[in-house]
């Protein structure tokens, strides 16, 4: 068991304190855009704790990790289309996903987790760019770049009403309307809580140990009788399946899957970022990135624009402030969370009080 | 009854041979002793036989099992553990991870735990710290527990005094001859008293080749040859 601190308790704290933000989200933040936001952070907390799973735990550097993402979403969505808006397509997309990123995740693995870290990192670059590209020029069945919309199962459509009253009317509760947004939104978060869980188990559990002696060492991890590859394969197998259902689970949330919201490499510099800020192998760090990420991508320009208008008599300032600026100032806030939190948030407050 | 056998190994790393002619043969329990200068060719010895490095050409056999070509997973699965020179724990896991992954189940025999913590009080009191937290006596007793947390058949230690304490260097002298009851000892070692009250068999490498072999009764009675071959007599 890794050792409890003081720094532990605080960031499971707030992990709690998130979750339970997320599980009432819709009853906390009635707008349509604050669900978004909560459906998203639900669906990159699991996608950037699979890939802390890879980079955190194991120490593999892969750019492949949107693909994966991307044939769970294209699997989804091009069930949906030609089968229509019932759970067997959703079944049935969601285990095409997983089926091709299981194919493509051990070819990957097995041929390429001999070489060195950037070599690896390298040949996944070069697989999802290839994918990214067959996804736009393979139009009939991807849509090409325009994307695919289809229609989701029954109950996840807005106007569907969970439970009416004697009116044959949605009933409301705390002001909100039990009706199929809701259900999706219950959908992505119940999804994405679970897998969150079995990601945890996993790293909780003997084979977790594995990866993180791996991650110390290879060369000692074999010495006491570990196949190095044929564990960084199962593990790159594993984060690949996870993705890829978050891919499906995001594909039923938006309704439409096209290569800028399942496929674009800047998905795979958000990862990147959200597990950086929140905090290499530490799986909790995902949680943390992904909330301040997604966050910051929703409502930075806003509060700039606020901030803008506030010093607009002070010189200079209000065109600093200017909301078009705001990936700088997102670059800004990236530079000073990596020199003030070497480790990532979670990875930081949870290395206080490791030396007693 | 031969456990482990060398026969005319020779190792290279990159260019450069590093054994040249290495023959020995390690009876089947107690301490066998491999001692030499510094460069001899000691921890290049216990990697070939671990498949760290490829011996080539040369034999090493294992209950009569030919080792060479074998990757260094299976013969650790062979019941061949291997505690290196820098103690090869992993400083980021607690002592309690450490120890797990030396069992094949990820589960303790609380019998051979109970062993283990009798051996060295000091692990079961840092169970739950990083290893990396431990004294360097502490290390090295996590380095050797764990190759004991499981029944094996061999142990190949790899100079285990170095920068310790006497007073530890005790301690380890006398877990060593309690392992030693049910398990063979293939030690390397520098420090030659350590050596001498453990083994009773012992071979000293020179320049990649085996320059005496025989009992440490009688090494230890012919001061002439330790200091030809140690520059050292007792």
């Amino acid at each position: 068991m890794t050792q409890v601190t003081n720094g532990t308790r605080i960031v499971k704290a707030i992990v709690l304190l998130i979750g339970a933000l997320l599980l009432f989200a819709p009853f906390l933040f009635q707008d349509v855009r604050s669900i978004e936001v909560a459906a998203r952070i639900c669906i990159f907390v699991v996608l950037v704790a699979s890939y802390d799973l890879l980079i955190g735990y194991t120490g593999i550097v892969s750019f492949a990790h949107t693909m994966f993402f991307g044939f769970g979403a294209y699997g989804a969505a091009i069930a949906l289309r030609q089968m229509g808006p019932g759970w067997d397509a959703v079944a049935l997309g969601a285990l095409a996903g997983v089926l091709v990123s299981i194919v493509v995740a051990i070819a990957i693995g097995l041929l390429s987790l001999r070489v060195k870290a950037i070599f690896f990192a390298m040949i996944t670059l070069a697989v999802a760019s290839v994918v990214m590209v067959l996804a736009s020029q393979l139009s009939q069945l991807t849509g090409g770049e325009d994307g695919i919309t289809y229609k989701t199962p029954e109950v996840f459509k807005t106007a569907y009403k969970l439970v009416t009253d004697a009116d044959g009317k949605v009933v409301k509760v705390f002001g909100v309307k039990l009706n199929g947004k809701l259900a999706a939104y219950y959908f992505v978060f119940a999804t994405s809580l679970i897998l969150f869980i079995a990601l945890l188990r996993i790293v909780a559990s003997p084979f977790g140990t594995v990866l993180k002696a791996i991650r110390e060492n290879e060369a000692r991890a074999e010495a006491i009788g570990y196949r190095v590859v044929a564990y960084r394969t199962a593990v790159f197998v594993i984060a690949a399946v996870i993705a890829s259902l978050a891919g499906t689970v995001y594909a039923i949330w938006l309704k439409y899957t096209g290569p800028d919201t399942a496929l674009n490499f800047s998905i795979m510099i958000d990862i990147l970022l959200m597990v950086v800020i929140g905090g290499m192998g530490t799986m909790w760090g995902a949680v943390n990135g992904a909330v301040l990420m997604v966050l910051a991508q929703y409502y930075l320009r806003d509060l700039m624009g606020v901030a803008a208008e506030a010093t607009a008599n002070i010189p200079v300032l209000p065109y600093l402030l200017d909301p078009h600026r705001w990936l700088f100032w997102l670059g800004i806030i990236f530079i000073l969370l990596v020199y003030f939190f070497p480790k990532g948030l979670a990875g930081t407050i949870m290395a206080k009080g490791a030396r007693t | 009854m031969t456990l482990l056998s060398l026969q005319n190994m020779k190792t290279n790393i990159g260019q450069y041979a590093v054994l040249h002619d290495v023959s020995i043969e390690v009876p089947e329990g107690g301490v066998f002793v491999l001692l030499g200068r510094n460069g001899a060719g000691k921890t290049t010895t216990l990697r070939s036989i671990m498949g760290l490095w490829q011996p080539s050409p040369g034999s090493v056999t294992f209950r009569g099992r030919d080792l060479t070509g074998l990757h260094t997973v299976d013969i650790a699965r062979l019941g061949i553990a291997f505690v290196p020179e820098n103690m090869g724990i992993f400083g980021g896991l607690t002592v309690e991870e450490n120890m797990i992954l030396a069992t094949a189940k990820g589960t303790f025999d609380p019998k051979r735990l109970t062993y283990i913590y009798d051996l060295f009080p000091a692990l079961q009191k840092f169970w739950d710290k990083p290893a990396w937290s431990l004294s360097g006596g502490q290390k090295q007793m996590l380095a050797v527990a764990r190759a004991i947390i499981e029944p094996r058949e061999l142990i190949l230690i790899d100079e285990p005094t170095k920068g310790l304490a006497p007073a530890i260097i005790d301690n380890m002298a006398a877990a060593f001859r309690e392992i030693a009851q049910s398990t063979t000892i293939l030690l390397v070692e520098q420090n030659f008293e350590f050596a001498r009250s453990l083994g009773q068999n012992m071979a000293v490498i020179d320049d990649g080749r085996i320059a005496h072999a025989g009992t440490m009764q009688d090494f230890v009675a012919n001061s002439a040859l330790q200091d030809q071959l140690l520059g050292l007599s007792v």
